[in-house]
């Protein structure tokens, strides 16, 4: 099964703490921090690393400060084994 | 027989190699800032819907790729510095009268796409009269129209959109339907008009109601291409500062509350 794995980048400076993208995050991995920014909220920070990058925090954001990665990682599985390889080549493609 | 096969060391390094990778390069992204939401502070409350709203204009506009061809017009309220927000050409109107400015730009710049954003109390109360007649009129621009059901910019009055009971500083018992008249659904009122092409209600309260919205807004910009008439897109918004409460708590009582009063969907659809 293909693994996703995604990331949030915050501008924490615009960030006026109103947590509606942790409230949206259905993995839950948002959160207040304890630190104020240099406007004196609380900004949000991802606590943990289970990001799957659906865009939901974004979406709901109303600074729009909230820029979202997604990668989809394929896992590796054995397609093919190459034999013989000094030689002439025979390639058994597994079905 | 010559076969090399991955040890199982080297099938695990290689997998910590890719887990290590890091997500944040440019090919990954899936979601940034548009290039038409300008990139600065906004004046809006923590919380706020208008953030919301400006973001998905401005998401429109640039999937529609209409920068140079649009014209907004800010209403006077908490959003009359949407132009300070969109990087397009914008206009400000005197308190409710955006409908009849629009009206002019649009008949004078036909080929041009032109929206007015307006809240409730400059939309449904000081312009009743220029919304309604430019609906009739079925002048070819969308109204995207925010109701938080207050005024927000001046403090959180009643506005003719205030709910049953609601308390507002002017209806500090609540709103009483007997002395004070029941909400104006302006949005029902207006899609009973013949120069309505579309009529819907969103709200951005939930990630899947904005992607509606957007979906919404998109839509309209595409009427106005063939124009059917005028197009009306209403967000029920949340007014965490006037309503005293803090956001999450506001858009769990704009869900219980407004949303039952004001139900989401199309309200006229093109019959085609």
């Amino acid at each position: 099964m293909a693994k996703v794995k995604g990331d949030i980048v915050v501008d924490i400076n615009k960030c006026k703490g109103c947590e509606l993208c942790a409230v949206a995050c259905p993995q839950e991995s948002l959160e207040l921090s304890r630190k104020l920014n240099s406007k004196g909220y609380h900004y949000i920070v991802k606590i943990e690393d289970n990001c799957t990058g659906c865009t939901n925090c974004a979406m709901v954001c109303p600074d729009g400060i909230i820029k979202v990665y997604r990668k989809t990682e394929k896992k590796r599985e054995q397609i093919a084994t190459i034999t013989n390889v000094t030689g002439d080549i025979t390639v058994t493609v597994n079905s | 027989m010559n076969e090399k096969t991955m040890t199982a060391e080297e099938d695990l390094r290689f997998e910590q190699m890719l887990a290590e990778e890091s997500v944040c390069t440019k090919e990954n992204i899936v979601f940034d800032r548009t290039d038409t939401l300008i990139d600065t502070n906004m004046h809006y409350c923590p919380g706020c819907g208008h953030g919301v709203a400006h973001r998905l204009i401005a998401e429109v506009i640039d999937e529609l790729d209409i920068q140079k061809d649009t014209i907004g017009v800010a209403p006077v309220g908490c959003s009359v510095l949407a132009y300070n927000y969109l990087n397009i050409d914008m206009n400000g109107a005197a308190h409710g009268r955006a409908a009849a400015v629009a009206t002019g730009i649009k008949r004078v710049l036909p080929e041009k796409y032109v929206f007015t954003y307006q809240g409730d109390g400059d939309l449904a109360a000081i312009g009743t009269g220029e919304t309604i007649h430019a609906c009739n009129r079925g002048e070819n621009f969308l109204i995207v129209f925010i109701n938080n059901g207050i005024y927000g910019m001046t403090g959180g009055q009643m506005a003719p959109t205030t709910l049953p009971g609601m308390k507002s500083t002017t209806s500090p018992e609540g709103r009483d339907i007997v002395t004070m008249g029941s909400p104006l659904k302006i949005t029902e009122l207006i899609a009973q008009l013949p120069g309505t092409y579309y009529v819907t209600r969103t709200a951005v309260n939930s990630p899947v109601n904005v992607r509606k919205a957007k979906a919404a807004i998109k839509k309209s910009f595409e009427y106005q291409k063939l124009n059917k008439g005028t197009c009306l897109v209403e967000i029920v918004t949340n007014c965490p500062s006037n309503w005293k409460m803090n956001p999450v708590e506001s858009n769990k009582w704009l869900e219980d509350n407004m949303l039952p009063f004001y139900p989401l969907g199309d309200i006229k659809k093109p019959s085609n």
